[in-house]
């Protein structure tokens, strides 16, 4: 095989494979991991019937949602139908090729020089990012408009209208880590934490709190799950989805939540880079793997979702325009003013 | 394959091309409204792949922010609440609007044609140099658009903000008259 085939094809290829592998599998034990800390929360064992202790519960699920029977609604719009859970579930997989998990590597020893372990790097890579995701949110508008059904109507035309409200916040949460860091890839990102000596949530506490609210409402996540809020709208958008189609609903939810993390801990906690990168006396540190520290850090921000979702009580659709609009907004914009100074100020 | 190697980008640019057309085409006739958003919503897509052929990369991601994230989403929103019917078939092709649609695309047609011809839209060849560099050094498509947004266009760029900002508090007095309205009242209560 000639070089450019390997180069641009097969190596990409192979990444994209693994990526998807282990991202699949990392979601179907995530819903897994929800569902035994939010069962330790609440004093109860959760799932712990199929296979030793449970492990084999998601495993269980997937074939369950495979085989089971796949209905459409005699009177739902069968082409928007068919392809709302495709246009949820194609953002959330694609924004992968964008996010750095860890630095170039050899595996450890494997190859000659350095590749990086990543998908690629691109110059707009934020922008992409934020784009991309944005566009999963028509697969909830039009997954619950083509059902024919007035609660899926609801969550859907509720959800456009909360995505689109919390975009805007965490589109200036992000600016001003751009303007701390000078670009918008990624990788150059991490990179500008570790020649500044420090991660950015410290000088960006604002912006990460003002970020996580916007990615736990972004994901429809508790405490602003009103999209789906079962107590009126029976499910929300998928109210009348089942099988396959729910489970490609259900796999995006947790993928999103994965790339929310995954932005936090790259943006505001050094991604890949182990604390304090510039201590030399923390070398010992080392051992753990870059790629672990990443995992580390994005467990913890999961972690912290499904703590809030055992915790928060839902809000009211008009409470949560409130805090988007009136509070949210307008603490972003000052925060964005805010660094951008303290960067003319100390950088000249 | 050597061909697809070669012509790579021609190729990909008349897919996305053809594509982005057939979108558009998709809007005006496609009956139901949220099909025609959808197709609109194909287009945009489309074009943000033709800005990266471009290497407008940034120009590219703003599209897909701001028009397929952001003004499309909108538009769906508007379509469900207001609960569009279905056209009527007549309504479709017959109405006064045809002529001066036609006539709009003609003059459009044959402004696009002349703008090539006179070779003002041309460098088709390599890349666009003001599309990368900034003060002579090649940085990137975001520093490049920066730059000239804030430092050679910054008057217009500042007139245009405030349009919008007048348009944006138009929209709020109409919406507040209508919500006072509603209730019969000499104004809201928020």
């Amino acid at each position: 095989m000639d070089q450019p085939l390997i180069q641009f094809i097969v190596i990409p290829l192979v990444k994209i494979v693994v990526i998807l592998a282990v991202l699949l599998l990392i979601v179907a034990y995530l819903t897994f991991a929800e569902r035994k800390i939010l069962a330790y929360m609440q004093v109860r064992l959760g799932p712990n019937r199929v296979g030793p202790k449970g492990w084999l519960q998601p495993i269980a699920d997937a074939f369950k949602l495979l085989v089971k029977e796949d209905l459409v609604p005699a009177k739902a719009e069968k082409f928007v139908f068919m392809l709302a859970p495709g246009l949820i579930i194609i953002p959330a997989l694609l924004v992968w090729s964008v996010i750095p998990f860890a630095p170039d590597t050899t595996l450890f020893g494997l190859l000659k020089q350095p590749i990086p372990p990543y998908l690629t790097d691109i110059n707009i890579g934020l922008l992409f990012l934020l784009g991309v995701s944005g566009v999963g949110v028509y697969g909830v508008i039009l997954g619950g408009w083509s059902s024919n059904n007035k609660f899926s109507l609801m969550g859907g035309l509720r959800s456009a209208a909360q995505m689109v409200s919390y975009e805007v916040p965490m589109g200036f949460a992000v600016v001003s880590v751009i303007l701390m860091a000078g670009s918008l890839s990624l990788v150059r990102i991490v990179q500008a934490q570790q020649e500044a000596h420090l991660w950015f949530f410290v000088p960006g506490i604002l912006a990460l709190a003002i970020y996580f609210c916007c990615g736990v409402a972004e994901t429809n996540r508790n405490p602003f799950d009103l999209p789906e809020a079962e107590s009126e709208l029976v499910a929300g958008f998928h109210t009348e989805y089942s099988g396959m189609k729910f489970a490609l609903f259900f796999l995006a939810e947790y993928a999103n939540m994965l790339v929310i993390g995954s932005v936090v801990a790259l943006l505001f906690f050094g991604g890949w880079l182990r604390p304090f990168p510039s201590w030399g006396w923390l070398g010992f540190l080392d051992i753990i793997p870059p790629f672990f520290w990443f995992a580390g850090k994005v467990a913890v921000v999961i972690f912290i979702y499904m703590w809030f979702r055992g915790t928060f009580p839902r809000y009211r659709f008009d409470q949560l325009m409130h805090i988007g609009w009136k509070w949210l907004l307008p603490l972003s914009l000052a925060n964005v003013v805010i660094v951008a100074l303290g960067v003319l100020l100390l950088k000249g | 394959m050597a061909f697809l190697v070669a012509h790579f980008t021609q190729i990909v640019f008349y897919v996305l091309a053809l594509l982005a057309v057939l979108g558009g085409i998709g809007v005006v006739t496609f009956k139901n409204p949220v099909h025609s958003a959808l197709s609109l919503l194909g287009t945009f897509l489309m074009v943000a792949g033709l800005f990266v052929l471009r290497h407008a990369e940034f120009l590219a991601a703003v599209q897909v922010l701001v028009y397929a994230g952001g003004i499309m989403v909108l538009f769906l929103f508007v379509i469900m609440l207001v609960n569009v019917k279905k056209l009527q078939p007549e309504a479709v092709f017959l109405s006064a609007q045809a002529p001066m649609a036609v006539l709009a695309g003609v003059l459009v047609g044959a402004l696009v044609a002349f703008g090539l011809l006179a070779g003002k839209l041309a460098a088709a060849g390599g890349v666009p140099a003001a599309l990368q560099t900034v003060d002579g050094k090649v940085l990137g498509n975001t520093e490049a658009v920066g730059w000239l947004l804030y430092r050679q266009y910054l008057v217009p760029f500042e007139v245009v903000s405030v349009v919008l900002l007048v348009a944006m508090v138009g929209a709020i007095v109409f919406g507040l008259k209508s919500a006072s309205l509603d209730r019969g009242e000499g104004r809201a209560e928020r």
